[in-house]
C-alpha cells in the first residue's frame, strides 16, 4: 500500500464523484450518504500516511521527497510529462488538511444544499481531487492539470449554488485566477525549453527543473519569477490582488467557503515554497525584491485587518480577516529562513482550521437566519450557548492566543521576521493587535447583549452534525497549539532544505550591484538577512 | 523531592476544574460546583505550600532556582530549527513547557493560590444568587491555572501563555454579565489594550532571543550578569523598554492603563482577585524576572520608575472624587501598582514585591468588604447613597478599617513598611540630587490617606442616605464571606512583619529571602551601587524622620476626610468642589482621558466629520478598497467589456460589413445588370424577345 498510498487518497473523490453519477437525481438522500461516505473515507484512507510519514520524517532521499510514484516522462514521454507523485512535510501537512477539511465541508452541507445536489457533490469531489493533485504532482504539466481542474468545480460551486451576486463572483473568480494560471504556464514553459537547453532532455520533472532552473541568470530569472508571482500572488491572495476574495467568500456556499479559505488560498503560499523560492533563488533573495514582498505582506496584513474592522458582512469580515493572516504567512515566506518558513507552513495550516471553523461559524446562523449582516443579530449566546463558546475558541485560535493553533504559527513566523530584520516584526506586530480588535468587537455584537430581533429568539443550538464539524478542528487547534513539536519536526527537514537552497545561490547570479557583503556583519544582517551569510557557493553556477 | 518534581501538578489543578465546568458544568449542582472548583484551588495552595517548604530545604537559603522541564513547546526538540542571532552565530529555537521555582515565584506561589484560595471561598457566598454559576468557576478557575503559569514559567514564552490566559480570563469574568453593554465594552476594552502591551512583551522578548539566543530566564540572567555587556547597552535598553511595555498594558500604568477602571463591571471578586491582588502585579513580576536586563539599562530603569510615579500621583488624584465605591478602589489600584514600579525603577526590587505582597492582601480585603457592602445594600455601588453602615454590617466595616489604615501606612499595618520602603528608597535614588521621584510618592501618600478615609467615612459614618426599601434589607453577609474578610485582615495587619527594616530593628527577612534573585554578583563591578545595601547608621536618622513624614501624611489626609465627610448627610458637600470647581470637573471626568483616547485612537468619537484612530483607518481603508482597488479591477473589466463591444461592433460592420460583405454586395451590384440576362423566368425571356424583335422592327421600320 505504501507505495501507491498517494494515488489512492488522490483518487478516492474522484471515484465517489463517478459513483455519484450513477445515482438518481432525485434520491438526495442517497447522494447524500454516498458522497459523505467518500469524503469521510478519503479522510480515513489518509489517516494511514501519518504513521509512515512519521516513520520517515528524518531521512533524507535523493529528491527531497519521498513516497514517490510513477517516474519523470512516463505519462506522455514525447513531450517529457510523467504522472509522478511524492511529498515532502511541506505537502504532507497540506494534503492531511485537504483531507480533514473536505470532509468536514461535505459534513457541513447536509442540510445547506437543497438544489442541484447530485451536481454538487460531484464537483465537490471533483474538487477535492484537484486540490489533493496540486500538492501532489512532482511534474509541472501534471500540477497545471491539477491547478486548472480545480478552477472550474470551484466556479461552478459559487455560480449554481451561490447566494445573489454568485455570477458576479464566480466569473471574477474565475478570470482573475486564470489570468494568474495563464502567466505561470508561459513561466513554466521557459522553465521546460531552459532545461532543454542546458541538458538536451525535454522534461517537465520538478525535481529536475530544480536542478537547472536556478541557472537562469537573473534579468531573466526575474521575469520568470514575476510571471511566478502574479499566479500565486493572486491565489493567495497577496495585497493588492485580494479583492476577487471577498466577493468569492460571500457568494459561496458555505463549504465552499470553507475550502476556498482553508485550501485554495494555501494553493498560493505552497507555490511560492515550492517552486518561486527553491526555482529563483537569487531573485528572492536579492534585497529588493525581498523588501517588496515583505513590504506587501506586511501592508496586507495592517491594511486586511482594518479593512476587516469596518465590514458589515459577517463572511466579509472573515475574508478579509484572510487577507491579514495570509500576509503572515507570506511574511514568513520572504523572510527566505527556517523560522520564517515553518512558520509559515504551521500558519497555513492553522489558518486552514481556525478560517475554516470561522467560515462554518458564519454558515450555522446563516442557515437558520438567511443573513449575514451583522446589525441583524445580538445576544445569541443567550439562545446559542454552545455555538457562543465554540466560536469563542475559534475566534481565540485565530487571533493567536497562545495554547491555541495561531499563536504558534504566528509567533515563529514574528521570530523569523524579527531575526531578518526586526522592523519587519514591529510592523507585523500591530496586526495581532487589531486581530484581537475586529474578532472581539465582532463577537461582542452577535453573541453579547440581550436579543434585540424577535426573529433571533427561537434559534435552535447546534445539531449533533454541526457539531461533529466542530470537534476535529478543536482537537487540532488545541494539538498545535499545545504540542507542536511534531510538526516542527515534519516541517524541519523540507524547510532547511529550501533555505538552503537560497543559501548556496543567492550570491551565484545575483547582479554585481546587489547590496550582498559576505561577510556576515551584523549591520547588514539587520537590512538584508541572513540568506547572504553564504560564502560557499559550490555548485554549477558558472554555466550562463 | 516529590513535591518540586510535581510542580507542573500545581495548574493543573485548577485547569482540571475548569475543564470539568467546560465539559459538565451545566448539568451539575452547585455543591458539586464549589467541591470540584474551590476544591482545585485548596489542593493548589496546599501543594504549593508544601511545594515551596520542600524548595528551601533544597536551596538552603541560597535561593538556588529550580527548574522542572517537562516537555519541549516551541521548536522541534533537536537543534536543527535554529534562528540567527544578532552576532551571526545560530542559537536553537526552543522554549519548553519548563517551569522555574525560586525565592520570587515562591513569594507570588504563595499570595496568588492563598488569596486565590480566600476568594474562591467568598465567591460560594457572593455568587449564591447569580445565574451562570459554574461558568464563574469555571472561569475563575481558568484564571487560577493562568496566573501559576505565568508564575512558575521558567521562560519569556510559556510567561507569555500565562500573560495571555489570564487575560483572556480577565476578558470573560469582565463580561461576565454580557447581557450590560458597559460590561461587554469593558471587556473588549481590556484585552485590546492589553494586547497593545502584548505586542511590546512579544517585541521584546524576540530582541532578547534574537541578541542572548533564548528565552529561558535562567540562561538570560547568566548571560546579562556575566559581564560581557556594558551598562546602558542599546539593544537591552530597547528589550527592556518593550518589556515595559508589556507591563504596562498588564499592571495598568500610563497610558495603558485605561482599562482597569472599567474593569470593574465585572463581579466583585473577580476586580478582588483578578483587577486588583494577582493579575494586574504581573507586570511588576514580569519587571522583577527581568531585573537583570532592567539593571544593565539605566534608561529603562528611569522610565519605569516616573511612568509609575506618575501613574501613581494621576490615578490617585482621579481617585479623590469618584463616588462609586469599586472606582475608587480601582484607581486606588493604578495608583498602587504606580508605586510598585516606582520601587522597581528606583532598583528597589525587593520593595517593589514587597509592596505587591502586602498590597494583595489589603487591597482584596477592601474590594471583598465592598462586594460585601453592595451585597448589602442590594447591589448598590454608589457612596453617595450609602451612610452609617457600621453597625448594621459590622465585620466588614471592621475588616475593611483595618485595610484602609494598612494601605494609608499607618504603623504597624502591612502597608506601612512595604511603603515605606519604597519610598525611603526613593528618596535614597535621587543620590544627592532632588528627591522629586519621593515628592511625588510622599503626595500619593497624602491622596491615599484621603480618598480611603473618605470612602471608609461616606460608607460607614454619616447619616443614612439610602432609600428605606434598601435600608429595610441592610444585612451581614454569610460567613463564607466575611470569613475571608477577617483572614485577610489579620495578613493585612501581620504581613508587613516580615519585611522590617534593619533601621527599626528588624531583620528585613523578606528582602534577605528574594536576595539571590536580584543578587548582581558577576556583575557588581559594572552595575550601578546597590540602593539596598544596608543603611549606615548615618541615614537613621533620615529615614526615621522620612517615616515620621509619611505617617504624618496618613493622618493628615485622613483628619482631612474625616472633618469633611465624617458627618456627610443628603447632599453633602465635595471639599474640591467647593474649592476649586474646575479642578473637580477634570478630576471627575477622569482628566478626560478616554475622550481623548476615543478621538485619537480608537475612532469612537468623531472630530467634526473626521474620523482618526483605528476606525477612522478602517474607513478610509474600506473606501480604497472598494473604490479604488476593486474599482480598478472592475474598470479592467469594464474596458474589456469596452472594447469587446467595440471590437464587435469593428467585426461586424467593418470587417465583415466592409471587408467581406462589401465585396459581396458590390459584386451583387455590379452584378445585377448583367443578371437581368439569366433570370431564368421564360415569360421574361419570351417578353425580351418580343420587346426585341419589336425593336429590331421599329428600327428597320424606321429607318
Amino acid at each position: 500500500m505504501q507505495s501507491h498510498i498517494l494515488s489512492i487518497i488522490l483518487f478516492t473523490p474522484l471515484v465517489g464523484a463517478l459513483v455519484l453519477l450513477f445515482v438518481p437525481k432525485e434520491n438526495k438522500g442517497a447522494i447524500r450518504w454516498i458522497a459523505n461516505i467518500f469524503s469521510l473515507g478519503g479522510f480515513l484512507i489518509s489517516l494511514p500516511l501519518v504513521p509512515m510519514f512519521w516513520a520517515q520524517r528524518f531521512e533524507v532521499t535523493p529528491t527531497h521527497f519521498k513516497f514517490l510514484e510513477g517516474t519523470p516522462n512516463n505519462w506522455i514521454p514525447s513531450i517529457g510529462a510523467g504522472y509522478n507523485l511524492g511529498i515532502d512535510g511541506i505537502s504532507f501537512l497540506l494534503i492531511m488538511l485537504t483531507t480533514l477539511l473536505g470532509w468536514i465541508s461535505i459534513l457541513s452541507s447536509w442540510t445547506a444544499i437543497e438544489i442541484r445536489v447530485k451536481e454538487y457533490y460531484v464537483w465537490f469531489l471533483v474538487l477535492q481531487t484537484g486540490m489533493l493533485g496540486v500538492f501532489m504532482a512532482l511534474d509541472f504539466f501534471l500540477f497545471f492539470v491539477f491547478w486548472e481542474a480545480m478552477l472550474v468545480p470551484m466556479y461552478l460551486l459559487i455560480g449554481i449554488w451561490g447566494g445573489p451576486r454568485k455570477l458576479y463572483a464566480a466569473i471574477k473568480f474565475f478570470l482573475y485566477t486564470l489570468l494568474g494560471s495563464v502567466l505561470m504556464l508561459l513561466g513554466i514553459l521557459f522553465l521546460y525549453f531552459h532545461h532543454h537547453t542546458v541538458t538536451g532532455v525535454f522534461t517537465f520533472s520538478i525535481p529536475e527543473l530544480y536542478k537547472t532552473a536556478p541557472l537562469i541568470p537573473f534579468h531573466t530569472a526575474i521575469w520568470l519569477f514575476v510571471a511566478f508571482f502574479i499566479g500565486f500572488a493572486i491565489k493567495v491572495p497577496m495585497f493588492p490582488f485580494h479583492t476577487w476574495l471577498p466577493d468569492a467568500h460571500v457568494e459561496a456556499p458555505t463549504a465552499g467557503s470553507v475550502i476556498l479559505a482553508g485550501v485554495l488560498l494555501k494553493m498560493g503560499t505552497y507555490g511560492f515554497v515550492r517552486f518561486s523560492l527553491p526555482f529563483f533563488p537569487a531573485v528572492v533573495s536579492h534585497p529588493r525584491v525581498q523588501s517588496w514582498m515583505i513590504g506587501l505582506s506586511l501592508v496586507g496584513i495592517i491594511y486586511g485587518a482594518l479593512v476587516s474592522l469596518m465590514q458589515k458582512d459577517m463572511k466579509k469580515l472573515v475574508a478579509y480577516s484572510s487577507v491579514s493572516h495570509l500576509g503572515f504567512c507570506t511574511l514568513g515566506i520572504f523572510t527566505l529562513n527556517s523560522m520564517g518558513l515553518t512558520g509559515s507552513v504551521l500558519q497555513q495550516i492553522n489558518h486552514g482550521i481556525s478560517t475554516g471553523a470561522l467560515f462554518l461559524i458564519v454558515g450555522i446562523l446563516y442557515e437558520r437566519r438567511h443573513t449575514r449582516e451583522i446589525a441583524e443579530y445580538g445576544g445569541i449566546s443567550n439562545v446559542m450557548p454552545l455555538y457562543a463558546t465554540i466560536t469563542m475558541i475559534m475566534f481565540l485560535s485565530s487571533m493567536g492566543l497562545p495554547l491555541l493553533n495561531g499563536f504558534v504559527g504566528e509567533f515563529t513566523i514574528l521570530q523569523g521576521a524579527f531575526t531578518a530584520n526586526w522592523k519587519w516584526a514591529a510592523w507585523a506586530a500591530p496586526g495581532v493587535v487589531l486581530a484581537a480588535a475586529y474578532l472581539l468587537w465582532l463577537y461582542q455584537r452577535v453573541f453579547f447583549g440581550t436579543v434585540t430581533n424577535p426573529k433571533n429568539e427561537k434559534l435552535h443550538d447546534l445539531t449533533p452534525r454541526e457539531i461533529l464539524t466542530f470537534v476535529p478542528l478543536i482537537i487540532m487547534a488545541l494539538w498545535i497549539g499545545v504540542y507542536p513539536k511534531p510538526f516542527f519536526q515534519i516541517l524541519e527537514q523540507p524547510v532547511n532544505q529550501i533555505v538552503q537552497t537560497i543559501h548556496d545561490n543567492s550570491n551565484a547570479n545575483a547582479p554585481v550591484n546587489a547590496q550582498v557583503a559576505p561577510a556576515p556583519a551584523p549591520q547588514a544582517l539587520a537590512v538584508v538577512g541572513p540568506k547572504v551569510v553564504g560564502t560557499n557557493v559550490a555548485g554549477p553556477k558558472a554555466s550562463n | 523531592m516529590f513535591f518540586l518534581n510535581h510542580i507542573w501538578l500545581i495548574p493543573l489543578f485548577p485547569a482540571f476544574g475548569a475543564a470539568m465546568m467546560f465539559f459538565f458544568g451545566r448539568r451539575l449542582q452547585k455543591a458539586t460546583v464549589n467541591a470540584v472548583c474551590v476544591g482545585a484551588v485548596v489542593f493548589a495552595f496546599l501543594f504549593a505550600c508544601f511545594t515551596v517548604v520542600e524548595y528551601t530545604h533544597f536551596a538552603h537559603g541560597t535561593g538556588h532556582p529550580f527548574e522542572k522541564i517537562v516537555y519541549t513547546w516551541l521548536g522541534s526538540g533537536d537543534a536543527h530549527l535554529s534562528f540567527l542571532k544578532k552576532d551571526g552565530t545560530t542559537a536553537q529555537f526552543n522554549a519548553d513547557a519548563g517551569f522555574l521555582l525560586d525565592p520570587l515565584s515562591s513569594i507570588w506561589l504563595l499570595f496568588v493560590t492563598g488569596v486565590g484560595m480566600l476568594i474562591h471561598i467568598y465567591s460560594v457566598g457572593y455568587m449564591a444568587h447569580e445565574g451562570g454559576y459554574y461558568r464563574f468557576f469555571g472561569y475563575m478557575n481558568l484564571f487560577m491555572f493562568s496566573m501559576l503559569t505565568l508564575i512558575l514559567a521558567n521562560n519569556y514564552m510559556l510567561l507569555f501563555v500565562g500573560w495571555e490566559g489570564v487575560g483572556l480570563c480577565s476578558y470573560l469574568l469582565i463580561g461576565f454579565y454580557f447581557h450590560r453593554k458597559s460590561a461587554s465594552d469593558a471587556a473588549n476594552k481590556a484585552f485590546i489594550v492589553n494586547r497593545i502591551g502584548d505586542a511590546g512583551f512579544i517585541l521584546g522578548a524576540l530582541t532578547l532571543s534574537w541578541y542572548l539566543g533564548s528565552f529561558r530566564f535562567t540562561d538570560i540572567n547568566t548571560l546579562a550578569r556575566s559581564g560581557h555587556f556594558a551598562i546602558g547597552d542599546p539593544v537591552l535598553t530597547a528589550a527592556a523598554l518593550l518589556l515595559f511595555v508589556g507591563a504596562c498594558g498588564k499592571s495598568a500604568q500610563l497610558p495603558l492603563y485605561v482599562w482597569l477602571p472599567d474593569a470593574m463591571e465585572g463581579p466583585t471578586p473577580v476586580s478582588a482577585l483578578i483587577h486588583a491582588a494577582t493579575m494586574v502585579t504581573a507586570g511588576v513580576y514580569m519587571v522583577a524576572r527581568s531585573n537583570a536586563v532592567f539593571v544593565l539599562a539605566p534608561t529603562a530603569m528611569k522610565t519605569v520608575a516616573i511612568i509609575g510615579a506618575l501613574t501613581a500621583v494621576f490615578a490617585a488624584s482621579i481617585g479623590l472624587v469618584q463616588n462609586d465605591i469599586k472606582r475608587v478602589l480601582a484607581y486606588s489600584t493604578v495608583s498602587q501598582l504606580g508605586y510598585m514600579f516606582l520601587a522597581l525603577g528606583v532598583g528597589a526590587f525587593a520593595a517593589g514585591v514587597f509592596h505587591v505582597f502586602t498590597h494583595a492582601f489589603f487591597k482584596a480585603l477592601l474590594f471583598l468588604g465592598s462586594g460585601s457592602v453592595i451585597h448589602a445594600m442590594s447591589g448598590e455601588q454608589d457612596m453617595r447613597n450609602m451612610g452609617n453602615l457600621r453597625g448594621r454590617i459590622p465585620t466588614t466595616f471592621k475588616t475593611m478599617f483595618i485595610a484602609t489604615l494598612a494601605i494609608a501606612g499607618i504603623p504597624p499595618l502591612a502597608g506601612f513598611f512595604s511603603k515605606d520602603e519604597i519610598l525611603w528608597q526613593a528618596w535614597r535614588s535621587a543620590d544627592g540630587g532632588f528627591p522629586y521621584l519621593w515628592l511625588i510618592g510622599f503626595g500619593t501618600a497624602l491622596m491615599t490617606a484621603f480618598y480611603m478615609a473618605r470612602l471608609i467615612f461616606l460608607t460607614f459614618y454619616g447619616q443614612p442616605r439610602m432609600s428605606h426599601e434598601v435600608e429595610h434589607h441592610i444585612h451581614e453577609s454569610p460567613k463564607s464571606m466575611t470569613g475571608p474578610l477577617v483572614v485577610l485582615a489579620i495578613c493585612s495587619v501581620c504581613a508587613g512583619w516580615l519585611g522590617v527594616p534593619a533601621s527599626l530593628g528588624g531583620t528585613n527577612a523578606f528582602g534577605k529571602f528574594l536576595e539571590p534573585v536580584f543578587a548582581r554578583e558577576v556583575a557588581a563591578s559594572v552595575a550601578p551601587a546597590e540602593p539596598q545595601e544596608p543603611a549606615g547608621e548615618e541615614h537613621r536618622g533620615l529615614e526615621w524622620t522620612l517615616m515620621l513624614l509619611s505617617v504624618g501624611a496618613a493622618v493628615v489626609g485622613g483628619g482631612w476626610a474625616y472633618g469633611h465627610y465624617a458627618n456627610a448627610g443628603k447632599d453633602y458637600p465635595e471639599p474640591i468642589a467647593v474649592k476649586a470647581p474646575p479642578l473637580y470637573t477634570v478630576l471627575y471626568n477622569k482628566w478626560f482621558v478616554d475622550e481623548a483616547y476615543d478621538y485619537a485612537f480608537t475612532g469612537r468619537r468623531k472630530i467634526g466629520k473626521i474620523r482618526l484612530g483605528a476606525m477612522g483607518a478602517g474607513e478610509a481603508s474600506s473606501w480604497f478598497d472598494a473604490k479604488i482597488i476593486d474599482g480598478a479591477v472592475n474598470d479592467v473589466g469594464w474596458v474589456t467589456r469596452a472594447v469587446a463591444t467595440l471590437s464587435t461592433w469593428w467585426d461586424k460592420w467593418i470587417i465583415d460589413g466592409v471587408g467581406v460583405n462589401g465585396p459581396a454586395i458590390l459584386a451583387r451590384m455590379i452584378s445585377y445588370p448583367a443578371r437581368l440576362f439569366e433570370w431564368g423566368l421564360v415569360q421574361w425571356y419570351a417578353l425580351v424577345m418580343v420587346a426585341g424583335l419589336l425593336g429590331f422592327g421599329v428600327y428597320y421600320v424606321w429607318k
